[in-house]
């Protein structure tokens, strides 16, 4: 597929996959390279010494960012992404483990010191920890918060939720309150994608009549004397009475 | 007169001498926002500086994790407000990357000229921010005028000041009238070269500002690359190195400008680097206003980008179309890619994990100023406690990216 995009171009990216795979051997798990970016999927164990190599033999000197994913259905439900940068190079490349709300994933702050943060941030919002991260304190949270609120199973609006108390003179916390219903739409197509039965739906599983309903001879359809007869009869309700000065205006 | 003149260093009479320890914030005007450093002093020296950041953290990943891919584009105006176009530009840049459409050359040139001038915008607070840190009042006043022009620009293309929400996957919302073009042409040629320089020519050779700038927080190029440095923190250092020039998006491969790096990699440095890249944006502005060409302004595919209000009212698709795009918005394809624009602070960027859904499965943003406040104890250890204010001005952050 050509690129139509107009996304910042670096270096290219012929060769570098093979050539990475290759050195790293059997640290790698997997590695693809889709949308233009290069991934490799790395053991938890041996981050340290692929982030390390990738730095000092494939010149990678910048640790960019470090990002958590989670994906609650896996057995490893957190993914690590350390994205590394080549200045010399001019090039990019992402690095991923995985791991679970136990294990702890070995810290790259011995190579980088700015894994410092990176990865306090990643503790905070996914409660991920670091082995060997010296300060892993929560970083944007608050004080004294507890959870982890990047989780796809913690709720959007939080449990807990402060104001500032006149009786107290002090901020207070108290339980979430909704005044309204928190409303997450559905806005994806009914035609492809829903994963519910769509109203009516249900009627197409109901197994065939054994005798269908046919209208071939008239008194099939109901129609007749019978029914015009009822017709004739009309209705017993008297119209409503005309206001004669609505009538003279 | 000798009798004033101790003899014998000064003694405590047995009283133990600790360090002591304060806040700095969240309530200083010099936190630029709402930051608490915890300093550990000895005497005027800072020891360590441990700052804590997060308070002015919304969620705004967990948010857009909620939200439709076009929803959650004004969150990114809001996170640096300084520069909120230039936020856009890394997200914008990220979906058509995963959806690989192309941009119209228009747009393209608009959304160039655009972030350049968000770039100035964002210069002109930042540098008068930095000379007010360190005690000058004027300059701050005058270049916070030519600070007003960019935000009237601003509105005229978008109808707004500060939010625009203008940069838009496949290109920009609207076109701007040839007036406003015109208008930039000679704010440009005339406004910001006279104001700006008169403002700078108060500060540049001012010996006060170079007592505290010059030589306050040296950095290494080693240390800058290791603490992930970007943007003018990392060209003070030395190092030429910028997305514009080295990983081009856009036309900025057909812009010609220059990278001003520093010398000496101080604080001053970092401020003159600053001072030249709003130089070298008015380059660029001239340029993309001379070569800036005719056309639509919006990417042609109809299942991304919406269709014209004229459209909509003889075709029955393009009703369809504007209907399905404001309610249910785009699906992008299923994939992962990580997308670094320069922002005017540095690099910042858009990790995007897509599901296929209408909705992006994880946007983790790269906020610049993480990294370099993360580097403000090591750079501040052994300064005064005055410097720590010039060495935050003159690092640009902004809370609102920062924190997230």
């Amino acid at each position: 597929m050509s690129v139509l995009n107009s996304a910042p171009k670096f270096a290219s990216n012929e060769g570098v996959l093979d050539a990475l795979t290759s050195a790293l051997g059997a640290h790698v798990i997997s590695s693809s390279e889709e949308h233009g970016e290069i991934i490799l999927t790395v053991k938890r164990e041996s981050i340290e010494d692929v982030l390390r190599s990738l730095r000092d033999d494939h010149a990678y000197q910048q640790l960019v960012e470090i990002a958590g994913v989670d994906y609650p259905d896996r057995a490893e439900r957190f993914e690590v992404v350390y994205m590394l940068l080549s200045l010399t190079k001019n090039h990019r490349v992402l690095v991923k483990v995985s791991t679970d709300e136990d294990t702890p994933v070995p810290t790259v702050t011995t190579l980088w010191p700015v894994a410092g943060w990176l990865e306090r941030e990643v503790f905070d919002m996914y409660g991920v920890t670091f082995d060997g991260n010296t300060d892993l304190r929560r970083i944007l949270t608050d004080y004294g918060f507890e959870g982890h609120p990047f989780r796809k199973d913690f709720p959007l609006t939080g449990y807990t939720e402060l104001r500032y108390s006149e009786e107290e003179k002090r901020v207070v916390y108290e339980p979430v309150k909704l005044a309204q219903d928190f409303r997450s739409f559905d806005f994806t197509s009914p035609w492809e994608g829903a994963d519910y039965v769509l109203p009516g739906d249900e009627k197409a599983d109901v197994p065939p009549v054994d005798k269908p309903k046919v209208t071939e001879k008239p008194a099939d359809t109901g129609a007749g004397k019978a029914a015009d007869a009822k017709a004739a009869e009309g209705s017993k309700a008297n119209p409503p009475a005309m206001d004669k000065k609505e009538e003279g205006k | 007169m000798s009798g004033l003149v101790q003899d014998s260093a000064p003694t405590t009479d047995g009283e133990e001498i600790s360090n002591y320890t304060i806040n700095f914030g969240p309530q200083h005007p010099a936190a630029h926002g709402v930051l608490r450093m915890v300093m550990e002093l000895d005497g005027e020296i800072i020891e360590r500086i441990d700052p804590h950041v997060g308070l002015l953290h919304r969620g705004t990943e967990k948010l857009i994790e909620y939200k439709t891919y076009l929803q959650a584009l004004p969150y990114f105006d809001r996170l640096d407000y300084c520069s909120p176009l230039a936020q856009e530009y890394s997200y914008v840049l990220a979906i058509e990357k995963l959806l690989n459409v192309e941009v119209p050359e228009r747009a393209q040139y608009l959304r160039v000229l655009f972030a350049e001038l968000t770039r100035i915008c964002n210069h002109m607070l930042n540098i008068g921010a930095h000379v007010m840190d360190v005690g000058a009042m004027t300059p701050n006043l005058w270049v916070f005028e030519l600070r007003e022009d960019c935000l009237n620009f601003f509105e005229r293309a978008s109808g707004a000041r500060m939010h625009s929400a203008w940069f838009r996957p496949g290109g920009v919302h609207q076109d701007v009238p040839l007036k406003l073009l015109t208008d930039i042409g000679d704010w440009v040629d005339t406004r910001l070269p006279e104001l700006f320089g008169d403002a700078m020519s108060l500060v540049q050779d001012n010996r006060i500002f170079k007592q505290r700038n010059v030589d306050i927080a040296v950095v290494s190029k080693e240390d800058a690359m290791a603490w992930g440095f970007s943007g003018p923190m990392i060209r003070a250092a030395g190092i030429p190195w910028d997305l514009r020039k080295s990983q081009p998006y856009d036309v900025y491969d057909r812009m010609d400008f220059e990278i001003p790096v520093g010398t000496n990699s101080d604080c001053y440095d970092r401020f003159m680097v600053r001072c030249e890249e709003v130089y070298q944006s008015a380059r660029i502005i001239k340029q993309c206003l001379a070569e800036m060409p005719e056309g639509p302004i919006a990417s042609d595919n109809k299942k991304v980008s919406p269709p014209k209000r004229a459209e909509m009212k003889q075709s029955m698709e393009a009703l369809i179309h504007h209907f399905k795009l404001y309610t249910e918005g785009f699906h992008v394809p299923a994939g992962e890619v990580y997308v670094a624009t320069e922002s005017p602070k540095g690099e910042f960027g858009v990790y995007l994990v897509a599901d296929g859904t209408n909705k992006p499965y994880r946007c983790k943003i790269r906020p610049t100023a993480f990294s370099h406040l993360q580097a403000m104890d090591f750079m501040s250890k052994g300064h005064m406690l005055p410097d720590a204010t010039a060495i935050l001005g003159a690092i640009d952050v902004v809370f609102g990216e920062c924190d997230r």
